[in-house]
């Protein structure tokens, strides 16, 4: 009997080859857990019967256009769209043979830090069910802490892939900016939208990344990428490793999550790395503002797109314009309208320099500091999320507290930096995560400390109540 | 009464013909069914994105060149944002304030002199879809019950061309747009059709009395679609400019179209446009840096464009203003000249043969083997005329050779012609009678009637002469 809980992609994958399994067996094993535990979590959006491959099974965030598979990103704007190509990504692991399981849930058009936004309802963290497993792409978070998919795709603008998995207890890869095609991926804000894995291994993120990662003609922000290296060290010789004192003295990091990330740099000192602190004063003052800004004024664009002409809902009315009032006002949630409306005034006439063009002079202070951090370390440390995973409906009513969320993510984002989250122990009986921040293009460097610390840790990714 | 002196500029746009879109692989649609040549991009699916056309950036290097400009070191798409059901994504992929060419300067020459215009801008930008709006009064969106989009033409590179506000009457805008229609054909780049639309043009137009050095407000006059139709509606909207002011109005900014039946101007209605494109760098696309090796291949590559070749030809082969430009109608017609002249036969006799005898044959003078024309030009006096006509109407078959049609010789033997020329002159005493009571021109009938009689083939000058002296 095969332990979805337990099994990795690469344990899985190894059974495959050993003909230990077949493909089949294991698409029944993940399916049986979907139908034992799904009606509960509500990780999956749509699930998909039967695939022409046999490889090892995953779940893609509904964001992630899946030819021939309904594909609504979370909004009743799309509730009925079936897209007619496969994103790179997708066409990327069917290259690779994998089948695909079902699509996640996602906050509409990945908006939002709990899935509470998602217009077909929240998912559930496998902890605690009363609990959100973070967003946007908590559907996919908490289908891989469950068992109910080996490993998982989500998709990262302000931290939508690394909090899900801080607060689910898996390990989440927000990729370099450029290194993972964002073609057919529904957007959401452009210049910061990446792709990248979510699993219960260091390993299996190398394994997914190096199936999705690399230059697409079809996306021409793409470029080439180093060969994946597959980590298996033990230690972290040499390593130089900074604390940020702003990413980990932030208000409203919540003391639990401090003692975890604390023990977790503690061990790195251990594991032989150079441990010092350093500084990204306006990094963290800022970049929250300046993500609220350009995140906003892209999405205002790119979601102009769904005004019922072509695809996707239509409400009719005696004339275009009333029409295209009609459909957005019935096909958009709450956040997307918000933002809409914000980002529209950012790039307003009269507007554009006080707030748009001034966060993109700022996006690149950030970087540069970041840049600066760099010289003296080759990774630097800090919690994922301030706090363990919250209760559904509690942040739901104050967007501003929901932002918060992701105010440890975002700085690294901004500058288009590589990002990974790995469980680093529990608070108040739920996953603690720890972020690993390198340059650009470092993420082999990120899997060997982040497979050498897991080892170190040892986490138990399974939730308490389902073991 | 003031003088008034009009302020023209030009805003062209320009369909390139590239083998696909700006943005995608389709192939751009003029004509095919409508909404068969799209994709998921060029139909702003969820997740398409674009990836730009490098012919069509090389393209409108090649046209800023030809236009003086300089090409920019880093140029930048930006969105240009607007709801409007021929914009599939909510914006247009365009250049805004770091375009590709700016600073250009484009000569027309003209019998008077070169009259130069400044080039503000070149920039590369995606077309709209192309829209039908059927059961309104207008035929705009606004009131139309039903309105139909075909995406064929949607994403197809454009390039757009500003001009300074150099134009001073609508005559001289109407050159400046035919000989930079001609240059991009020549370049190759696009077909530059005003019927099919490939070719578009809008103007900007104000007034101010002579002497005056700040502009007035100006108007922007669109729909129009053709060289004559631009040039009427400049001076319909001069007109209707001089007027306001000088009853006392005062000029509002606004758009108008030109209505060609009734050769006045009408406002467009305001809801119509947009006030706020919320213009912002395009992050799906990484800003155009070109290789300077490329940017200065392409300028080493241009050919000589129809302005100056104009003015070469007049120098060259001592031709009047006129004759150069009409030679310069196009560039085959231009290099057909140039292989008959340069084979040694009299430049302004070829320039005659070709604006006249040869244009109205038809005949594409790109298949012309011009050594061949040039013995049947020289030859034009010694051949019958009839042979000469059927030469230039032949000449553009793959087996043209001169010698078919020089080896007829002309009838110059008197004594074979007099007999002919007695019996038309018994035949029509009447015109006899008028030519000796001082009707000289009739003399022009007498010779048509002979050439008639023998096809074309009786030497001109022998017949003139033996009918001068039997009617004197």
């Amino acid at each position: 009997m095969l332990d979805t809980l337990r099994l990795t992609a690469e344990e899985a994958q190894g059974l495959l080859e050993r003909g230990e399994v077949s493909g089949g067996e294991l698409r029944d094993a993940y399916r049986a857990a979907i139908e034992a535990r799904d009606e509960e979590l509500h990780c999956f959006l749509t699930l998909v019967d039967g695939d022409d491959n046999d490889g090892v099974p995953i779940a893609l965030k509904d964001v992630i256009s899946t030819k021939g598979v309904r594909t609504t990103a979370g909004s009743k704007i799309l509730d009925d769209y079936v897209p007619v190509f496969d994103s790179t990504v997708a066409s990327r692991c069917k290259a690779a043979g994998l089948q695909l399981l079902g699509k996640t849930n996602t906050d509409e058009f990945a908006m939002g830090s709990s899935t509470e936004n998602s217009a077909y309802g929240p998912s559930r963290n496998p902890w605690d069910p009363e609990r959100v497993p973070g967003g946007s792409g908590g559907g996919s978070a908490a289908a891989v802490a469950a068992g109910l998919a080996p490993w998982a795709l989500g998709s990262d603008t302000g931290g939508s892939i690394k909090q899900p998995a801080a607060l689910c207890g898996n390990v989440g890869l927000r990729p370099t900016y450029g290194t993972v095609s964002r073609y057919g991926i529904v957007a959401f804000a452009s210049s910061l939208d990446q792709v990248g894995p979510v699993t219960k291994t260091v390993r299996d993120n190398a394994l997914l990344y190096g199936i999705i990662s690399g230059r697409d003609e079809y996306d021409s922000t793409t470029v080439d990428v180093p060969a994946v290296e597959l980590p298996d060290a033990q230690d972290l010789k040499g390593l130089r490793v900074g604390i940020p004192r702003e990413l980990n003295e932030a208000e409203g990091i919540e003391p639990g999550v401090t003692v975890a990330v604390r023990r977790a740099i503690d061990l790195c000192s251990e594991l032989g790395a150079d441990v010092g602190e350093c500084e990204l004063p306006r990094s963290v003052e800022y970049g929250l503002a300046c993500y609220y800004l350009i995140a906003p004024a892209e999405a205002s664009s790119n979601l102009a797109r769904y005004d019922g002409v072509r695809y996707g809902l239509r409400v009719p009315a005696d004339n275009y314009y009333e029409m295209v009032a009609r459909t957005r006002d019935a096909g958009f949630g709450a956040e997307p309208k918000r933002r809409i409306m914000l980002g529209t005034y950012a790039l307003s006439a009269g507007y554009y320099e006080a707030y748009y063009g001034q966060a993109q002079k700022v996006r690149t202070v950030i970087s540069r500091e970041f840049a600066d951090a760099f010289e003296r370390f080759d990774v630097l440390l800090s919690p994922t999320s301030p706090t363990v995973a919250f209760r559904i409906g509690e942040k739901a009513e104050n967007p501003l507290a929901m932002y918060l969320a992701d105010v440890l993510t975002i700085p690294p984002n901004m500058a288009g930096l590589p990002g990974m989250s790995i469980p680093c122990g529990l608070s108040e009986g739920l996953p603690v995560g720890l972020q690993l921040i390198g340059a650009q293009f470092s993420e082999n460097m990120l899997f060997r400390t982040g497979h050498a610390l897991e080892q170190a840790i040892g986490f138990d990714t399974v939730p308490e109540r389902l073991r | 009464m003031p003088e008034w002196e009009p302020v023209i500029g030009l805003e062209i746009h320009v369909q390139l013909k590239t083998r696909t879109k700006m943005f995608c692989g389709c192939v751009p649609g003029f004509g095919g069914e409508p909404n068969t040549r799209t994709c998921p991009v060029c139909l702003a699916f969820p997740g398409a994105l674009p990836v730009p056309n490098e012919t069509a950036v090389e393209w409108t290097i090649k046209l800023g060149h030809a236009l003086n400009c300089r090409i920019a070191e880093h140029a930048v798409f930006h969105r240009k944002n607007y709801f409007y059901p021929d914009n599939p994504k909510g914006y247009q992929i365009s250049q805004y304030d770091e375009p590709l060419c700016v600073d250009g300067s484009f000569v027309v020459p003209g019998p008077k002199g070169d009259s130069e215009v400044g080039i503000v801008r070149a920039h590369l930008e995606e077309d709209a879809a192309k829209t039908i709006h059927l059961g309104g009064a207008t035929g705009r969106i606004v009131g139309a019950a039903h309105s139909d989009v075909d995406f064929n033409r949607g994403g197809t590179p454009l390039v757009e061309i500003v001009t300074q506000p150099d134009i001073r009457s609508a005559d001289q805008a109407k050159r400046f747009l035919q000989l930079l229609r001609q240059t991009i054909v020549e370049l190759g780049v696009s077909d530059a059709e005003m019927e099919k639309g490939t070719l578009r043009a809008d103007a900007n137009v104000s007034v101010r009395e002579v002497a005056e050095t700040g502009y007035r407000t100006r108007t922007e006059l669109k729909n129009m679609n053709s060289f004559n139709h631009i040039a009427r509606g400049i001076d319909a909207e001069l007109r209707r400019q001089t007027e306001v002011w000088e009853s006392g109005g005062e000029v509002v900014q606004e758009t108008l179209d030109y209505e060609v039946k009734s050769d006045t101007v009408t406002p467009r209605r305001r809801k119509e446009e947009a006030d706020d494109y919320r213009y912002f760098p395009e992050p799906d696309l990484v800003p155009l840096e070109p290789d300077w090796d490329l940017v200065d291949r392409l300028r080493a590559e241009l050919p000589e464009l129809p302005g100056a070749r104009i003015r070469r030809f007049e120098h060259q082969y001592g031709l009047s203003y006129y004759d150069a430009e009409v030679l310069n109608g196009s560039a085959a017609l231009a290099a057909l000249y140039e292989q008959v002249a340069l084979d040694g036969v009299d430049a302004k006799a070829v320039s005659n043969v070709l604006m006249n005898e040869f244009s109205a044959t038809g005949v594409d003078p790109g298949t012309v083997d011009g050594t061949e024309l040039g013995k049947v030009i020289a030859a034009r006096s010694t051949i019958p005329r009839e042979a000469f006509m059927r030469a230039l109407a032949e000449s553009g078959d793959p087996e043209f050779k001169a010698d078919t049609y020089l080896g007829e010789t002309l009838v110059d033997d008197a004594s074979e012609l007099e007999p002919l020329i007695d019996r038309i002159l018994a035949a029509n005493p009447g015109q006899v009678a008028s030519y000796k009571g001082g009707k000289q021109g009739l003399l022009g009938f007498f010779v048509g009637q002979v050439m008639k009689e023998t096809e074309g083939k009786a030497d001109p000058k022998v017949v003139n002469e033996l009918l001068r002296t039997k009617l004197s």
